[in-house]
């Protein structure tokens, strides 16, 4: 239709027109970091999306081969900063694959217990920061107040409330507080009515559901094709869980469900249903707690920890659900003290592929509204 | 009057007009706009379970002044490729267009600024300046979001202008008048005389009009905050998407005066809205100064009475602006033409129906 | 579920050449070697036969095997000369739940590699940032630009065993 108008007025008239390209970023409030859209733009439609990504580049992967396996630890901290527990749960899973140990009980339940509030704290900023995008300024302070408690369960047990070099491979760092698992039990009948307010003012708010439904509709197959996992891979309505299709750890010992995408209020994988799974993953992530917070088993923590990681020669590839998808690790080792190579996928840069399928014929205000909701952070991108 | 009072005491005109257009800016303007800069943030910070300033006097009161004497002491920047002349009178264009509305608003019986018959026809017009600086701020700025941001206003205000317009018209034609003094004193007595609830005079039709005046009085208030670029309608200013819109590109005084200009308009359409709907600076419960028979009480209180109704609806403005969310441009448009402009015409010829009786 | 041998004998009927073997002496991972120019035909036939649907590529990462030789090279650095960069596919079928690797190498002087962004446009960032860091061409590849490091870096690919830092970059002194 517009480009009709277009040629027709071109004819007409011998005038022509011209896309505006509009550079978002590297420094802007809704981009989540530092990233660089360019965006080809036609009044305020988007005809072309192209991310250039790198400016948080620090090449970790070539740290890591300098280093032995623990050394790598603080290195994937800084990966997914909002979900660093996470990055090193996956990490210690690929090392332990490698040398092929296994760990006490009780590491695997403190494991998951961490996962899980990290989890809840890491979708807790994906959703705050989407209200904030959106406009609505105060669901984000909301949601920070309760990750701070989060927080406040970390700094417990390992001293450090984002970066926490906790989870080694073979064990963790600490034995969990005394005082934790009283104050985690806590948290639970605390957060769950938290979780219905953030819905009232938020989730079913009319603006909202406006702003979001039917906007950015990724369908099942692109998704797959492009590799998207986690959130984003179920609200397109996929149930499609590593934690239960390819179990670790100690998963399968608990009882959750997989939400996915309904299309309750548009369609299928829409913006709507990617917020709106994360919402319900936060129920079941406190599911997985309190059972894990019954069942925890007392034992040795740092026994099975290894004091020279030399793995034999050989390459794994094990990957974890992530926050925001499938954190994949591939470890080569050459049988040294170091990592030939380690390459993390991380579903942040897969993710933000897939930009410009999903942007374009929306308007400028909407690539903030997808961009929010595909939920990146740009220290796993860039890595 | 004010106006004959300086007159006489001046014996000039002009110094008493001066004086006059000065006392609102002085005296109201000012002390309000930094009123409202610390309220507002009072406001979102309990609103979010902060405290907000908290350091500057008790419970952070002087903030907005420690915020004004840093916004004087910024460097005035001019980017070398922005078109200096327009760059440096939007501001001022701005301001002067939210200043003069006041000129029309009548503050208590004592003081209005110019007892024109035309007020709210005035009102309306000069408002209608603001957008011709918002333009030519986005313009000049030289910059591609602060031009999608002047040019989304443009279109916003001037939409809105529309469904604004046809409820005051609605007004005029149940009262017969355009002068906001008057508009003002018929709606004297108690809160049941407020337009809102039908107008002064009693019979069926003012029982027929309390639905219709509600519904003027929701379109007129949704279509003033858009007017004055409030959440759920700052689409111009979207800190998220446009970096604040057709201002990213001004600093210290300049943008200083962006932001008096914002809130002097948060409260002129308040004040409007009070005085078409709630009765102006009347007092809903009859005057102290009446009771204990001190006449010049009473203007007193009824510029209390006057504040008080416009802080009301400032703060329904903030309270919206950090519950709800921001609407898409496309949204925007469709909600003024395609439901608050029809309701507006289908409420006039009600109203106009009704009045016939 | 099929396991790495089922589709290895599947693979080696179909394309007999371009498939050359099956290592599953190591420890955690067997995975199948391919050759580098038939990659991207092997690859749509795995996604698309009906008993394999390997629908998901998980991963695909460079590797410098330094597998060539070591020779001094300046002052006191070293350069790889000959052996192979490699180019590992994870892939799975997220219908069936299997898994299997691929690996394809090709020589460290003219690494040249078809493109599998045809088959999963995910591979697409991927590829990039294999040639980013590396320097292995994807011969196919729509849009092969650098994507981690800046567009004009011209020091070479930093996950090279024989790379070295640059002394200046645009002005600037390289920090050790």
């Amino acid at each position: 239709m517009a480009i009709e108008i277009e040629n027709n007025i071109a004819a007409n008239t011998g005038l022509k027109t011209e896309h505006m390209i509009l550079n978002m970023g590297p420094q802007h409030p809704s981009t989540h970091g530092v990233l660089r859209l360019e965006l080809e733009l036609e009044g305020e439609i988007i005809k072309k999306v192209t991310p250039h990504i790198g400016y948080l580049h620090r090449c970790f992967e070539k740290h890591a081969e300098a280093m032995s396996y623990p050394q790598v630890v603080p290195y994937v901290d800084r990966m997914d900063y909002l979900a660093s527990m996470y990055n090193e749960f996956g990490y210690a899973i690929a090392v332990e694959k490698l040398l092929g140990i296994q760990v006490p009980e009780r590491v695997e339940y403190i494991r998951v217990i961490m996962g899980e509030f990290q989890r809840i704290a890491s979708h807790l900023v994906a959703l705050g920061t989407y209200g904030a995008d959106i406009g609505a300024v105060t669901p984000f302070l909301f949601c920070f107040r309760d990750r701070e408690k989060i927080l406040s369960l970390f700094e417990m047990t390992c001293g450090a409330r984002l970066l926490y070099n906790y989870i080694w491979p073979g064990g963790v760092s600490h034995d969990l507080h005394p005082d934790f698992i009283r104050q985690a039990k806590e948290f639970i009948p605390y957060f769950r009515p938290k979780i219905k307010e953030l819905n009232d003012l938020l989730s079913y708010n009319k603006i909202f559901i406006d702003r979001t439904a039917n906007v950015g509709i990724l369908p099942l197959e692109t998704a797959i094709n492009y590799g998207i996992s986690g959130p984003n891979l179920r609200a397109s309505g996929f149930k499609w869980d590593l934690r239960k299709d390819d179990t670790y750890s100690i998963y399968n010992k608990f009882d959750f469900d997989i939400p996915v995408g309904k299309g309750l209020k548009g369609t299928v994988g829409d913006c709507w249903d990617r917020y709106f799974v994360r919402v319900l993953e936060m129920e079941e992530s406190l599911k997985i707690i309190e059972q894990a917070l019954d069942q925890i088993p007392e034992g040795d923590v740092t026994s099975a920890i290894p004091k020279r990681i030399k793995p034999p020669v050989g390459q794994v590839y094990s990957r974890v659900e992530n926050p925001r998808g499938e954190l994949g690790y591939f470890i080569m080792s050459n049988g040294s003290l170091n990592p030939f190579r380690v390459k993390a996928r991380g579903p942040s840069f897969v993710h933000l592929g897939i930009m410009n399928e999903l942007c374009k014929g929306h308007m400028v205000a909407d690539i903030i509204a997808i961009l929010g909701s595909i939920d990146i952070v740009l220290g796993e991108v860039d890595r | 009057m004010t106006y004959d009072f300086f007159n006489k005491l001046f014996g000039s005109q002009i110094v008493a007009a001066l004086i006059q257009s000065l006392l609102p800016l002085f005296f109201f303007i000012l002390p309000f706009a930094l009123f409202a800069v610390w309220f507002e943030r009072k406001v979102s910070a309990h609103m979010q379970d902060r405290l907000g300033p908290m350091r500057v006097g008790w419970h952070g009161w002087l903030q907005s002044i420690a915020d004004i004497l840093k916004l004087i002491q910024k460097e005035d920047i001019i980017a070398t490729e922005n078109d200096k002349p327009l760059f440096n009178i939007a501001p001022l264009l701005v301001f002067v267009g939210s200043y003069a509305a006041f000129a029309a608003i009548p503050f208590s019986s004592a003081f209005i600024g110019s007892n024109l018959d035309l007020g709210v026809f005035f009102i309306v017009a000069v408002s209608g300046f603001v957008v011709a600086g918002i333009l030519m701020a986005g313009w000049a700025s030289n910059n591609k979001y602060s031009l999608l941001g002047a040019m989304r206003s443009a279109a916003q205000i001037i939409s809105y202008e529309i469904p604004t317009i046809l409820v005051i018209v609605t007004i005029v034609m149940v009262t017969g008048t355009l002068n906001l003094n008057t508009l003002s004193e018929m709606q004297t007595g108690h809160f049941w005389n407020w337009m809102i609830f039908g107008g002064p005079t009693f019979g069926i039709a003012k029982f027929l009009l309390i639905p219709f005046m509600i519904l003027g009085f929701v379109i007129i208030y949704i279509s003033t905050l858009a007017e004055v670029n409030r959440t759920p309608f700052d689409i111009p200013e979207a800190e998220s998407e446009l970096v604040s819109g057709y201002h990213t590109e001004y600093s210290g005084m300049k943008f200083a005066m962006f932001f008096l200009a914002e809130y002097a308009n948060m409260f002129a359409v308040s004040a409007v809205v009070a005085a078409l709907f709630f009765g102006g600076y009347q007092s809903p419960i009859g005057y102290l100064g009446n009771l204990i028979g001190i006449k010049w009480f009473i203007p007193i209180e009824q510029l209390l009475w006057f504040t008080a109704k416009g802080l009301f609806f400032v703060f329904v403005q903030m309270w919206l602006r950090w519950t709800l969310p921001r609407l898409r441009v496309d949204q925007l448009m469709a909600a003024c033409w395609k439901y608050l402009i029809p309701l507006a015409f289908v409420n006039l010829i009600i109203i106009g129906l009704i009045t016939l009786i | 579920m099929k396991t790495a041998q089922d589709i290895f004998n599947t693979l080696k009927e179909k394309f007999s050449d371009s498939i050359i073997e099956l290592i599953s002496s190591q420890p955690v991972e067997s995975f199948i070697t391919v050759n580098p120019l038939e990659i991207n035909k092997v690859c749509l036939f795995l996604r698309d036969n009906e008993e394999l649907l390997f629908d998901n590529l998980m991963n695909l990462s460079g590797v410098d095997d330094a597998n060539g030789k070591t020779i001094p090279d300046g002052d006191s650095g070293t350069k790889i000369e000959g052996g192979t960069l490699s180019v590992y596919y994870h892939i799975e079928s997220t219908k069936l739940k299997h898994k299997l690797t691929l690996k394809t190498s090709s020589s460290r002087e003219n690494p040249e590699v078809v493109s599998v962004e045809q088959v999963w446009r995910h591979a697409d960032w991927h590829e990039r940032e294999a040639y980013d860091l590396f320097g292995i061409n994807f011969l196919n590849h729509p849009d092969l630009r650098r994507i981690l490091m800046p567009y004009d870096w011209e020091f070479g690919f930093p996950l090279r065993k024989d790379y070295k830092n640059p002394e200046f970059y645009q002005g600037m002194k390289v920090p050790n």
